[in-house]
This record gives C-alpha cells, structure tokens and sequence, in this order.
C-alpha cells in the first residue's frame, strides 16, 4: 500500500489516502480518533481487496471541514469521493464516527454499495444506556474506556503517543472536527435513514466496548434487518488493533460471501 | 480614565470542603448547594451595591452572562439591568454581555438592548462575548468548532437589525430572516458601543481592532498573562491601523482597598481565596471543550488552558503576582498606575465584590475607593485623549428622572 494525495471537487478538499491491494474496492472511513493509515490491519485487507483509506476532511492532512456542516454533506462528500475516483461497487467499512458516516453513505444509495460493515459504529442514542461524554476525556479516561485491557501494552502505547504536544493537538483536531457530527449528542438523524440499508450488513463488536457499549450492538442489529453481529471477547472500541486477526478475518470473510 | 463597578454575583454559600467534595463550580455543579432564599438576599443586596456605585460617581456599572455554575448568577444580564436602569441615573449601564451564539435568532439581543438603551436614555453598552466553554458549548450545547463563525453572524444580524432603517432579509448560514424589523431602536446612533469582552483568544484582537470596537481583557490571572494578552491586542490595533488611544482597551481587576496593607489582607483575603478557590473551581476537562479555541490560539498559549492552576495560591501570591491589586489607597493607587500604564488601557473594570464579600466590606471598599483611587486615576490618566466608546446618551433635561412616587 501508499500513501497518495487526493483532491476532491477541483481542490476544495484535499487529503492524504491509504490506498493499495488487489481484489473488490473497499472503503475504509475511520473514526473520531483520526486516520489509521499506516494500520497493519489495513495492509492485512490489502492482501484480499483494494483498499482505500483516506483522512476525512479536518481529520490529519485532510481540508476542507469548512464546507461541510452535518453528516448528510459529509455522506455526500463520500459519494463525491466514489463517482471521481471511479470506484464503482464498493465494499464499505467505517469506524466509531466513520460507522456512523458508513451507515448514512449507505442509506443516501443503498444500490451503489455493495457490503457494509460498521464497527462499533456511532449514530443511535438509548436513554437508559448514554454514551458517556467522551469529549470531555482525558487521555486516561480515554483509555479505560476504548480498551479492553487498559493497563495492557496497546493501552500503554496509546498513553505514550499522547504525550507528545503534536499528537495532543492533532487529537485536539480531530474531536473538534467530530463535535460537528457527534455534538453535544452523537443522534443526528440516522434513526430517520437506517431502514434504507438493505443491503448486507455485518455489525462487529467489543464485548467490552466502554465508549459505544455492546448494547447499541443490538440496537443497529434491530434497525437494519437481516444484519450480522459478531462480538469479540477481548476488544473494547478498538477490534481492528485489539484483535486484529479475528477482525481481519471475520471482515474478509463476510465480503466475499 | 474610566471606572466601571463590575458585578459577577456569585453564589456566597459554597461549603468550605467545596473543591473537596464537588468536581466543578460549573456545568455539573449540584443545584442543591443553591438556597432560592439567599438567592432572593444576594441579588437585592447586589443590585443595592451597583446602585450604590451610581450614587458614587463611578462611569460604569456592569454586569455579565453566565450559566449553569455557582460563580456568577446571571443567566440574563439584561434583566438586572433593566431594574438597573430605573434605578440609576448617571453611569453607563454596561452588559458584558449577551452571548451571541445563544440566542436564536439573535435579534432578540438587538431588541433587549434597544429596549435598555431606550428606557435608560441613552447609557446602554452592549458587550459581546462569546461566552466560555462551560456556558455555550456544556451548558447551551453549541457546537464548539462552528461557535464563534455563529458568533461573528449573529454580530452582523445585530449591528444590521439596529442601524438598517427599513426591513429587509438575512440569509444566513446559521439565521434565515425573512423580515428583519427590530421595535423599539436605539437611541444611540448609528447603534450603542460595543464592547468585546475577551479571554485572550488571538483571532478576536484583529476582528475588534478591525471593527474599532472596545476590548475587554477579562483576567484572573494577574498581571504577567494581562500583559501579554494586551501587547498581542496592541499589536492587531496597530495592523488595523488605529490609534493607541487607551479607551479602546480594559481590563478587569479584582480590587481591595483598606485603611492599611495590613488591613486589606484582613478585609479581603477570604473573599479573594473564596473566588479563586470556590468560584473559579473549574477541571480541565470544562474549560475548552474540543473546538472552543482554535489551533492558532492553542499554538501560542504557554501551556494548556487551565483553571486547576490556582489551586494553590495564597494571598501573598494574589497580592504580588496581580490577582488582586489591596492595600491602602496609596498602594492600590501606586499598583493600579503601574499596570493601567503598563498595558495602556483606558477602561477598568474594578472588581470591587468579589468571592462571599460580606456587603458591609463591599459598602467600605467601594466608598474607599471612589474617594481615594478613582477621583486619582481620573486625573492622572489619559486626560488627552478622547473615550469613543463612551455612550452618548440624552441631554440631562431630555430624560426621565429616577422616579419618586
């Protein structure tokens, strides 16, 4: 895989893109805490299909924030990101807040997608089960509540990683780009969309999920008939780093049904 | 030089443990330490006191907005001073003002300040801030990233809705009017001054400078920080190209005037330790949510935005790093010299109640110091130049007088 640039409607949004592989296009929207792109287990999927895994617009080197304001012009931003760089048929995956964004790219045309795989996505809100106000977390509390084992050593390097000014402020950028989408509440209408996904759907889970509690797993499974849910026994948040060879096959798998 | 009495109206009765035992003073503050009987004591006793400040000769009485927290108990500033304005006769009635992004749409902050600026004949100030993190973005769930475009959109619905003379339409991004038509107007024309109250966010300087409004620094963090904040606004004016005229620039202090040095620190350091601690209790995790300042703000702060710094302090350190300006009139009128000088501000926002003040002490200060330091400042400060963003209101005879019934 490479890191390439890409420019969408003539350069109001630029952004650096995960991209490689071979097989069926798979779209890759990642969540609330920035792009993953130099993740093992996008170059896992690589092996299988053709990947692509771009930065959002005010996510890492992606521009242009400005020009969306709610999830509905981020969903169209997708489309627009499909019809110019011609990828037609795609498998999508997202990701926390990019589940979300899948679930709405999904339901704007269902017809142009061909699987769809949410990962603890965000998008609903039960009352009696809130999702804790994760805004307002520091990195600790961040920790305990995305990872199953918070004192294990991927927790450790999280921790790690933020100590750093620059990724403090890229992590500042990120949740400052994601409070246009998931502020002060993260329900922003998807409840009024989901019954148009009627496509094949797989729903994966961490069964020790602290931010997006496995509960909501359900839920999803109810709004979308015929969906899948798979949970794993040793992931909070973070399957794809958590358990990653599970995640890669369980996703692989459900794609070339 | 201009004086201002500015009124935060904190809730006095926090318990002693308060930062012990509550996680904040704001947002998630429990509404059962709030006693609606000492609720009804405190703003009596607290309108008493800016009314007293009229009576006194001080150019400014001045309130602001808050929400949600135990420091300052105004939801609505303009509701204090509409009795305000019934009540007193001479200073500007100053609100610090109205959240722009809160209100929807926001002509209604066009038509309260037309309405006070109306039955006060012409005394009205009308600030804009922002508003903090706590109160627009936890307590009134703006967006934090799109806050301050919201901000600026209201500003331009305002200053339109108050010096347009016929209706007309605004299409906005966050505010579609079909027919924009604000009864009562101002008296003030073209529109009442505008004072920006600012906590030191960089982009706010150069849009101020820009529009020649006032700004406003409102530190609690003494001197060394105000400086600096002040420089950086100094700097934007002259970009703008303006002058240096000092009256385009406050600055809040927290004030504490006594017979001795000795005696201010008796007087006035539990009331000082009362705001810092009790008061100003604020976590990080309040004080910016993700979004609030922008990046180019964030990259030039020093270290991260925290209230959680003041823990520790202890009178000696208010009193020599600048929170707090007490001692004798001569000391509080050497120090004031010093720092309005320093930063060449022409307005101060004299925070002469602060913390749980006893109202005998607020009486005692505020009397001290308007015979003491405010009739000093007057005459040593900035005679030369001329104060813009003063209110121009009726002629005396033109207005109605307080009312005797």
């Amino acid at each position: 895989m490479q890191e390439v640039k890409v420019a969408i409607r003539n350069g109001k949004f630029t952004t650096s893109m995960q991209w490689g592989g071979s097989g069926e296009p798979l779209l890759f929207l990642h969540g609330a805490g920035g792009p993953m792109l130099g993740a093992p287990f996008l170059e896992e999927l690589a092996q299988v299909f053709t990947v692509y895994a771009p930065a959002h617009p005010g996510f890492g080197a992606g521009t242009g924030i400005e020009h969306i304001d709610d999830v509905i012009d981020f969903a169209l931003y997708y489309h627009d990101f499909l019809d110019e760089l011609q990828i037609d048929s795609p498998h999508v995956m997202g990701h926390s807040l990019g589940g979300m964004l899948a679930a709405e790219v999904a339901a704007l045309a269902p017809y142009r997608i061909n699987r769809l795989v949410l990962v603890c996505p965000a998008g609903l809100w039960l009352e009696d089960n809130p999702i804790p106000d994760f805004f307002t977390f520091n990195p600790q509390q961040m920790v305990e509540h995305v990872f199953h084992d918070p004192s294990g050593p991927m927790s450790q390097m999280f921790t790690e990683q933020l100590q750093s000014p620059e990724a403090q402020l890229e992590m500042y950028k990120c949740l400052a780009s994601t409070g246009k989408f998931l502020w002060p509440i993260p329900d922003k209408g998807l409840k009024k969309r989901i019954h148009r996904l009627q496509l094949p759907t797989l729903l994966l889970w961490g069964a020790s999920d602290k931010l997006i509690p496995p509960v909501y797993g359900e839920a999803f499974q109810r709004a979308i008939p015929g969906s899948r849910l798979v949970h794993f026994a040793s992931s909070g948040h973070m399957i794809m780093l958590e358990e990653q060879d599970a995640f890669v096959e369980a996703v692989s798998d459900f794609l070339l049904e | 030089m201009k004086c201002h009495w500015f009124h935060l109206m904190p809730y006095q009765d926090l318990p002693e443990d308060f930062k012990e035992k509550h996680p904040s003073v704001w947002v998630d503050v429990s509404s059962e330490l709030f006693d609606p009987a000492r609720g009804h004591q405190f703003y009596n006793e607290y309108l008493d006191q800016l009314e007293f400040a009229d009576s006194l000769g001080f150019d400014g009485i001045c309130v602001n907005e808050h929400h949600a927290n135990a420091y300052g108990l105004m939801p609505s500033p303009n509701l204090i001073l509409a009795s305000l304005a019934r009540r007193t006769s001479n200073s500007s009635l100053i609100v610090l003002g109205n959240s722009i992004a809160l209100y929807n749409p926001p002509i209604r902050i066009a038509e309260e300040m037309a309405m006070l600026d109306c039955i006060s004949g012409g005394r009205f100030v009308g600030g804009f801030p922002v508003g903090t993190s706590m109160d627009t973005n936890f307590a009134y769930g703006q967006t934090p990233l799109t806050l301050r475009e919201k901000y600026r959109e209201g500003h331009d619905l305002i200053i339109k809705a108050w010096t347009e003379p016929e209706p007309f339409v605004f299409n906005g991004k966050y505010n579609q009017l079909r027919y924009v038509n604000i009864w009562p107007r101002p008296i003030q024309k073209p529109h009442p001054p505008v004072w920006i109250p600012g906590g030191g966010s960089v982009e706010t300087w150069d849009w101020v400078a820009e529009h020649d409004y006032m700004y406003a620094f409102l530190s609690y963090f003494g001197y060394e920080p105000a400086t600096q904040v002040m420089q950086g606004y100094w700097e934007a004016v002259d970009r703008a190209g303006r002058d240096r005229n000092p009256y385009r620039a406050g600055y809040l202090q927290l004030i504490g005037v006594s017979e001795t040095d000795a005696q201010a620190e008796k007087d006035y350091a539990e009331a000082a330790s009362y705001f810092y601690h009790r008061c100003l209790h604020v976590p990080d995790h309040w004080a910016a949510a993700p979004g609030y300042l922008t990046l180019k703000t964030i990259k030039s702060l020093k270290s991260p935005f925290s209230f959680e710094q003041l823990a520790d302090l202890k009178w000696k350190d208010f009193v020599e790093q600048g929170y707090v300006v007490a001692g004798s009139p001569a000391t509080v009128r050497d120090r004031l010299v010093e720092v309005i000088k320093e930063m060449n501000v022409g307005q101060l926002f004299s925070l002469l109640h602060f913390g749980n003040l006893s109202a005998e002490l607020t009486r005692k200060n505020t009397e001290l110091y308007a015979k003491e330091v405010l009739p000093f400042l007057r005459e040593q400060l900035w005679n030369e130049w001329e104060d813009r963003w003063a209110p121009r209101p009726l002629k005396e005879e033109d207005r109605m007088p307080v009312a005797a019934l």
